[in-house]
């Protein structure tokens, strides 16, 4: 398959830094049916294999399972981490198998796989020092069993394509196995650096493709166990808020109903862990939600009941006029005094806000869990497999060492299933423990964004000088919001202005909140870079040469911006009604610069045409996977910026489902061209969130060149597009 | 109340509420869990399936609806996976977490039966129903293109 078959709108290209330009083709390796199973947490290989070391087996034809203690909710690690491993192993490819290694033993063995947390774009940028030191480490000790049986030092021994060789010793790693298994090294290896690599940094296809075409991959939802019973739950709908009753007799009739039961407000972590609710369990999913709907229930809506919307943005005014904690990165003058006295140069002030906003992950909340006497089984989708573990745990009282967790795909997790899917695997193991049977509890979509744990909103006033060359010469922000990460992207942004003062304040809020792909810059990619925009306007420089300047002498920074400028044609005298806009930034140690390319019609109907992301992380290990993710949080954060934002009255969120929280659709994606501009140094960056904050900042900006209308509020699709 | 129902050539004879809709049917009482529940109103087509060949969304329609009809699913499409819009979507590697996916595939299949050569815009349209969380769009766009190629070899 060429390049162009494949990509038809989107196109994949890879930039050396000399300015080379190399194409990147697609190959798609033959087909890989067998390499991940359908339920993953079962071993794919009906052979017994040997463990070489906690990571891997190898069985008698050769075949090696790899134990991924990472989830797989789309970003690729089912693939990515067998990659790292077989790369060290240097075993073939076709030979690999993935399975997700065991919660339990992790556990047990006192944290056996590091650490089994998915988040943070951690999986191959941080990681990958232990995950190959795991492959270098088998490979050396089947290359020690080699060598003690052919009586040769190891360092006579070729370990490459599953075969072991020295001058004309033969030996598969299938025969070598068991003795590599006994084998301690004195000095475990080095792992290789990229100039060594043979698998790392080639388009390999993702392993669970063949189990996502045809029904078969096995999610959280549907877990289906004997003696199964099914639960819906609904809580206060004002977070906090408690239930005060519930009148099962009017509902106790109902075909399959087998109970309703209360739901206590959890006290872990602070209690929201498990909001106060109540559960009717059924032999179907859906006659125990048409039984809930249909059971009158009393709730205290609790202290948070008057508080909406428009309550939190005049909060967050007042705030943004009162003193807020000076942050670290403050550095040169009095900037206050400077905005007081200009002596004539230009001010620019901006006031920027993001909303609430949910996760909505295609697979609603949900659990299944089993307590018996002697243990306890979790089925959850956590991008934390032994936390949910822990979870569990603590909510049966069951020895944390008698509970298991069944890793299954996850159907999208966005830094929303967190710390082990917490409310609902509470509420499943509460209610199994209840029953004595194995519970199923899944949300409806209305509760699942109602009480998802949200992306906090986001403000920001801005406030700059612009001296006589056109660049800011002292330069103010305060952020508002209910996490510190409303300064994200802010208080660091790389830009050198003399004189900068940033400052934080907290603003209180009911809901509880939780991570959200590429946390805080997701936010404020389009709060920093739209005032960016502002300033560069304000001082007559092109804002793409601005940012190109500002960051001189910051290699890592330069290297995306100087791709975008090449590549990108980027432009500010397109007629009216068309714009390209850019932004930059920083997450996750990626450095991504986005160009968007729009068209407004007059009456205000926003097209967006074109998205191109560079990416620096440095290093890539799946070119095909990496564009596949920077596709996608492109995707992500300009349906997010687009069409959505949570609407919140009396205390609780009113647009809980996809017709009123609308989000990007097929006919609304731009095209996306990739290209990396990658500096090779010391540090890993991330890949699955960093193409997220620029991207609604461009399409901001490339509105203002389209329309003369600077946005700066999200959704856009709240404003008035039109133009004469 | 008992019904039967024919899921890809299989008659199953189920005791539910006749406002019970076909997917829940499927998946909790016939226990076929391809098809998936994303929203429950029929704005997401994660819960899409074949009815006499038709797309239809099985979170809105009831089973009593279904009665007459032939009901494919993700399970029932082809044997092996070897439906060229499951060819085109593994050589293409389109899904990333994949839940939305077994809507996607019928619903493109539903398209290539009417459309076997269809523009971008009449995919746009067939699809907009269809939620991607992780933003598969664009390689969905080209797997449907190249299905239409691998269909009319």
């Amino acid at each position: 398959m060429t390049h162009l078959e494949v990509s038809r709108r989107t196109f994949v290209v890879t930039t050396a830094m000399a300015g080379g330009g190399m194409m990147l083709g697609f190959h798609m390796p033959a087909s890989a049916a067998t390499l991940v199973n359908k339920q993953p947490w079962l071993n794919p290989t009906d052979k017994e294999g040997v463990e070489v070391n906690a990571w891997l087996t190898i069985d008698p034809e050769g075949i090696v399972t790899i134990r991924v203690p990472h989830t797989e909710q789309g970003q690729g690690a089912l693939t990515s981490v067998p990659m790292m491993i077989a790369e060290e192993l240097h075993v073939d490819w076709k030979a690999v198998r993935a399975v997700f290694a065991d919660a339990n033993r992790h556990i047990r063995n006192n944290n056996e796989y590091v650490n089994m947390s998915t988040s943070g774009s951690n999986v191959v940028r941080s990681r990958h020092p232990h995950l190959m030191a795991a492959g270098a480490s088998a490979r050396e000790r089947l290359k020690q069993a080699a060598a003690t049986a052919w009586n040769v030092q190891r360092s006579d021994v070729t370990a490459k394509d599953s075969v072991l060789t020295s001058g004309t010793r033969r030996g598969t790693y299938a025969e070598f196995a068991t003795a590599a298994a006994a084998v301690k090294l004195d000095v475990e290896p080095k792992i290789k650096t990229p100039d060594q690599w043979w698998l790392l940094g080639t388009s390999v296809q993702r392993l669970d493709i063949p189990h996502k075409v045809n029904g078969a991959a096995a999610y959280s939802i549907d877990t289906r166990l004997p003696g199964m019973v099914y639960a819906n739950v609904v809580c206060c709908p004002v977070p906090w808020g408690k239930l005060k009753s519930f009148n099962f007799d009017a509902i106790k009739g109902r075909p399959g109903v087998i109970g309703a039961y209360e739901m206590k407000m959890g006290t872990g972590r602070g209690g929201a862990d498990m909001q106060s609710g109540v559960a009717v369990v059924a032999d179907s999913w859906f006659r125990a939600k048409t039984a809930l709907d249909l059971m009158p229930i009393e709730w205290d809506m609790g202290p948070s009941a008057a508080t909406s919307t428009a309550t939190l943005a005049a909060d967050a005014t007042r705030l943004l006029g009162l003193p807020g904690e000076a942050l670290g990165t403050s550095t040169g003058g009095d900037v206050f005094a400077m905005i007081a006295n200009p002596a004539g140069a230009k001010v620019v002030k901006a006031e920027y806000h993001r909303p609430y906003e949910t996760h909505f992950r295609m697979e609603p909340i949900n659990a299944t869990v089993s307590v018996t006497a002697d243990r306890v089984d979790v089925w959850t989708p956590s991008q934390d497999q032994s936390a949910a573990l822990q979870l569990a745990a603590s909510q049966s009282g069951m020895d944390p060492k008698n509970v298991y967790t069944h890793t299954t795909f996850i159907g999208g997790a966005f830094g929303g299933g967190g710390g082990g899917n917490t409310g609902v695997t509470r509420q499943a193991t509460e209610l199994s423990k209840l029953l004595g049977k194995p519970v199923k509890v899944v949300w409806t979509r209305e509760e699942d964004v109602r009480h998802d744990k949200q992306r906090s909103p986001h403000t920001t006033a801005f406030t700059a000088v612009i001296g006589a060359n056109g660049y800011p010469t002292a330069f103010f922000s305060r952020s508002v919001g209910p996490e510190t990460r409303s300064s994200s992207g802010i208080d660091n942004m790389p830009y050198k202005v003399a004189n900068r003062r940033h400052e934080r304040s907290l603003q209180a809020s009911h809901i509880p909140t939780a991570t959200h792909r590429a946390p805080g810059t997701n936010q404020n990619g389009m709060i920093m870079e739209g005032f960016v925009d502002e300033m560069a306007q304000a001082g007559g420089i092109n804002p793409l040469d601005w940012r190109l300047k500002m960051t001189e002498g910051m290699e890592d920074w330069q290297a995306v911006l100087k791709v975008l400028k090449e590549k990108s044609g980027f432009r500010t005298d397109l007629p009216r009604g068309e714009g390209m806009g850019v932004a930059v930034m920083e997450d996750h140690a990626s450095y991504c610069a986005a160009c968007a390319t729009v068209t407004v019609s007059r009456r205000g109907q926003l097209t967006v045409e074109k998205v191109m992301v560079v990416i620096n992380s440095q290093h890539v290990i799946n070119p095909l996977n990496c564009a596949e993710q920077l596709e996608g949080a492109a995707c992500w954060e300009l349906g997010t910026a687009w069409f959505a934002g949570l609407q919140l009255e009396k205390g609780q969120f009113t647009n809980t489902n996809i017709d009123t929280y609308q989000l990007m659709r097929i006919n609304q994606m731009p095209s996306v061209e990739v290209h990396f501009a990658l500096t090779k140094g010391g540090t890993w960056g991330g890949m699955g969130e960093p193409a997220g904050p620029p991207t609604p900042a461009a399409v901001a900006n490339a509105i203002f060149y389209a329309t003369g209308k600077r946005i700066r509020s999200t959704p856009f699709r709240s404003h008035d597009l039109s133009w004469a | 109340m008992a019904f039967s129902i024919n899921v890809n050539g299989t008659n199953h004879t189920v005791d539910v509420e006749p406002e019970t809709p076909l997917l829940w049917v499927l998946r909790d009482t016939i226990g076929l869990t391809g098809t998936k529940y994303g929203c429950g109103i029929a704005r997401c087509g994660a819960c899409t399936v074949h009815i006499d060949g038709q797309a239809v969304k099985s979170c809105n329609t009831k089973v009593s609806a279904a009665v007459n009809g032939k009901v494919t699913t993700i399970e029932g499409l082809s044997a092996n996976s070897t439906h060229p819009v499951q060819v085109a979507w593994t050589e293409i590697g389109v899904p990333q977490c994949g839940y939305c996916q077994s809507g996607q595939i019928m619903a493109a299949t539903a398209l290539l039966a009417k459309r076997p050569r269809p523009t971008d815009a009449e995919i746009d349209d067939a699809m907009v129903d269809n939620l991607c969380r992780c933003g598969t769009y664009l390689r969905i766009r080209a797997a449907i293109h190249r299905a239409s190629d691998l269909a009319a070899r």
